[in-house]
C-alpha cells in the first residue's frame, strides 16, 4: 500500500490523509502514520506546486550545463556533486551515464548571468574537465505535467 | 403542391412520438451557465492512450483510407476474438465478430435482426437510453422491468420470469449497468440464465462496461454459461475499456448465422466501421490491457470517494461495483429527481442526470458519472453538501 499511497501524493499533494483512506479504502490514522513515517524516513522530502512560469512577467532563463569532472581519490563524485547543489541557482544536479559525468539544471535572470556563473563559478573548480551549456528554449513537459497544450475537457452533451 | 405541406407529417410516427432524451433537458440549460460542475457526462476523461492514436495516425500516413471488407478487418476480428478468450474466457472465432460503429450500432443491429412487428423487448430500467426506442422503431412492443432499489438495481430471475410471454423475442441484459453501476454475479447469472434457456427468446447483451468491474470480480458474460451462447449477441466496443468514445468503434460477438444476418444488415446500412479506427483498435487490443488496468485502478479511487461523498452528504448510495456511475439515493430530500436536479444547478452550479431520465424506476436517484478528475470531483462534492445541508435548514 505504500507505493500506492505515494502514487496518489505524487500526482496531487493536496489529497488529505482522509481521502487517501477512502480512496484505498484503508484507515485513516494508519495513512496519517504511513505519511509521518515517509517524511521522517526523507521519502516524501519536499511539497511543491508546478508553475508554468512563462505565463508569468518574471524573467528568467534555464540552462543545462554538461560537465566532465575527474573524481579525486578517496572523494568520489557525490563529493564534487555537493559542491554544486550548495549553489542555490543550481536547480537540479544528477549523475550520469555516458558521455559526461554530472548534469546541471541552473536557473538565473537573463542568459549573462547564467553564462557568468559557469565561467566564474563552475569552470575554475579543480575538479572540472569541461562544460557545456545548453539554454532551455521552451518547456513542454516535466515531472508527468504538460506545460503547452493542457488538455481541457471539451466533452459535449451525449445522450447516454 | 399545396401551400399547406408539412414534411414533418411525413415522417415516420413511431420516431415522431418518442420522446426526447431526458438526459439532454438539463444539459441544454447547464450549456448556457459558466462555470458549472458536471458530474453528468457519460464518456471516459482520459485520452485515448498514445500508443493507440499514433495506430490511427500510421495508418493514415500509409494511405490507409479505403473501406475495409464489410465485417471488419480480419485482424481485428482475430484480435477481438482472441481479446475475449484472454479477458472474459468467452470462445468465439474471428467469423463470430463483426466490427460495428460504435456498440450503439450493434444494439441497433440486434434489435432489427430479431424484432418482427409484435414482438416483445424485455428492458430492465434503469437503463442506456437507446434499448427501448430502437426496439420500438424496429416494431417491437418494448416491456420495461423496473429494477429494485433492494435488489441494488440487479436484476433477479423471479423478476424476469413475471415478464416473459410467448411473444418475447428478445431480452436486453444491460450489466455492468449505466447509470446504476451494478452488476450481475456468476450465481445470479446462473439463475437468469435458466429462465431464458425455457424460452425461445434471445438475449441482447450489452457488455460495453465489463472492463470496468471493481470488487476484484472479473465480469461475467451470459454467453459463457451452458446453453446460453447459441441465442446470445454479445454488444461491446472500444469506448469505454481504452477511451476511445470518439473513434466509433464496437462490435458484436454471436454464432456465425447471427453475425450473418446482422452483417447483411449492417452492410447495407454502414458499409464497414471506419477504418483508421480499426487500425488504431488493434493495437488496442494487441498492447492495450496495462491501459485498461491503470485507467481502472484510477476509477476505482474515485468511485470510492464519490460513494463516500454521497453518503456524506445524506444520500444513501450503495456501491456501485461496475461502470463509472454510482447513483444515490435522493428520496430524504423530499425532492423529485428533477427538482433536485435542477435546483442543485441552479444554486451550487453542480449538474448531476435525474435517475427517472433511465426509466420511471429512477425517479428518486440522480446519476453520477466518475469520470472525473479528483479534484472535480471533490468540488463538486463540496456543492452537493453545501445543497444537501441548505434543504435541511
Amino acid at each position: 500500500m505504500d507505493n500506492e499511497i505515494l502514487e496518489l501524493l505524487d500526482r496531487d499533494s493536496n489529497l488529505t490523509a482522509r481521502d487517501i483512506a477512502v480512496m484505498l479504502e484503508a484507515d485513516e490514522s494508519e495513512i496519517e502514520r504511513r505519511i509521518d513515517y515517509f517524511k521522517n524516513e526523507g521519502i516524501i522530502v519536499g511539497n511543491k506546486i508546478m508553475i508554468n512560469w512563462r505565463k508569468t512577467s518574471r524573467e528568467f532563463v534555464t540552462a543545462l550545463i554538461e560537465l566532465k569532472v575527474t573524481p579525486q581519490f578517496g572523494r568520489g563524485f557525490d563529493q564534487i556533486a555537493e559542491r554544486f547543489y550548495q549553489y542555490e541557482q543550481v536547480k537540479s544536479v544528477y549523475l550520469m551515464s555516458g558521455a559526461y559525468d554530472l548534469a546541471l539544471q541552473i536557473e538565473g535572470t537573463n542568459l549573462n548571468e547564467v553564462a557568468l556563473f559557469v565561467a566564474e563559478k563552475l569552470a575554475p573548480m579543480d575538479a572540472v574537465v569541461s562544460t557545456a551549456t545548453h539554454f532551455v528554449l521552451k518547456k513542454y513537459k516535466e515531472d508527468g505535467i504538460m506545460f503547452e497544450n493542457k488538455p481541457s475537457d471539451d466533452r459535449q452533451v451525449m445522450v447516454l | 403542391m399545396t401551400s399547406s405541406f408539412d414534411p414533418e407529417k411525413l415522417l415516420n410516427k413511431t420516431l415522431v412520438s418518442l420522446p426526447p432524451s431526458g438526459i439532454r433537458k438539463l444539459f441544454d440549460i447547464a450549456s448556457t451557465m459558466d462555470n458549472v460542475i458536471s458530474l453528468g457526462i457519460g464518456e471516459p476523461d482520459f485520452i485515448t492512450p498514445w500508443h493507440i492514436r499514433n495506430a490511427g495516425i500510421r495508418s493514415l500516413e500509409k494511405g490507409r483510407t479505403q473501406y475495409t471488407s464489410n465485417s471488419g478487418l480480419g485482424e481485428l476480428r482475430s484480435q477481438t476474438a482472441k481479446y475475449l478468450k484472454r479477458r472474459f474466457g468467452m470462445d468465439y472465432n474471428a467469423d463470430e465478430i463483426l466490427i460495428t460503429v460504435g456498440g450503439s450500432e450493434a444494439i441497433d443491429l440486434t434489435m432489427r435482426a430479431f424484432i418482427s412487428p409484435g414482438d416483445e423487448v424485455i428492458v430492465p430500467q434503469p437503463s442506456f437510453v437507446c434499448y427501448g426506442p430502437l426496439a420500438e422503431l424496429a416494431g417491437a412492443v418494448p416491456v420495461y422491468l423496473e429494477l429494485k432499489t433492494e435488489n441494488d438495481f440487479r436484476l433477479t430471475a423471479a423478476q424476469l420470469r413475471e415478464k416473459i410471454t410467448s411473444k418475447t423475442k428478445l431480452i436486453v441484459l444491460p450489466f455492468p449497468n449505466n447509470p446504476t453501476g451494478s452488476v450481475l454475479e456468476a450465481d445470479e447469472l446462473k439463475e437468469i440464465a435458466d429462465v431464458i434457456r425455457r424460452t425461445d427468446a434471445a438475449v441482447l447483451s450489452d457488455e460495453i462496461y465489463a472492463e470496468l468491474t471493481y470488487t476484484g470480480k472479473r465480469h461475467v458474460s451470459v454467453s459463457s454459461l451452458p446453453g446460453m451462447r447459441e441465442r446470445t449477441v454479445v454488444v461491446s466496443g472500444f469506448s469505454k475499456a481504452f477511451a476511445m468514445t470518439g473513434w466509433r468503434l464496437g462490435y458484436a460477438a454471436a454464432p456465425a448465422n447471427i453475425i450473418k444476418a446482422l452483417t447483411k444488415l449492417h452492410q447495407y446500412a454502414i458499409m464497414c466501421a471506419p477504418s483508421a479506427s480499426q487500425y488504431a483498435a488493434i493495437e488496442a487490443l494487441s498492447e492495450g490491457d496495462g491501459d485498461i488496468e491503470e485507467m481502472k485502478r484510477e476509477y476505482d479511487h474515485r468511485r470510492r470517494l464519490i460513494v463516500d461523498g454521497f453518503n456524506s452528504a445524506g444520500l444513501t448510495c450503495f456501491e456501485p461495483k461496475g461502470a463509472f456511475y454510482c447513483f444515490p439515493c435522493i428520496k430524504s430530500t423530499g425532492l423529485s429527481s428533477d427538482e433536485f436536479c435542477r435546483r442543485l444547478l441552479e444554486e451550487q452550479k453542480v449538474a448531476l442526470v435525474p435517475g427517472n431520465a433511465f426509466g420511471s424506476s429512477g425517479e428518486g436517484f440522480v446519476r453520477a458519472s466518475y469520470a472525473y478528475s479528483i479534484e472535480h470531483i471533490k468540488s463538486a462534492i463540496a456543492g452537493i453538501i453545501r445543497f444537501v445541508g441548505s434543504l435541511r435548514k
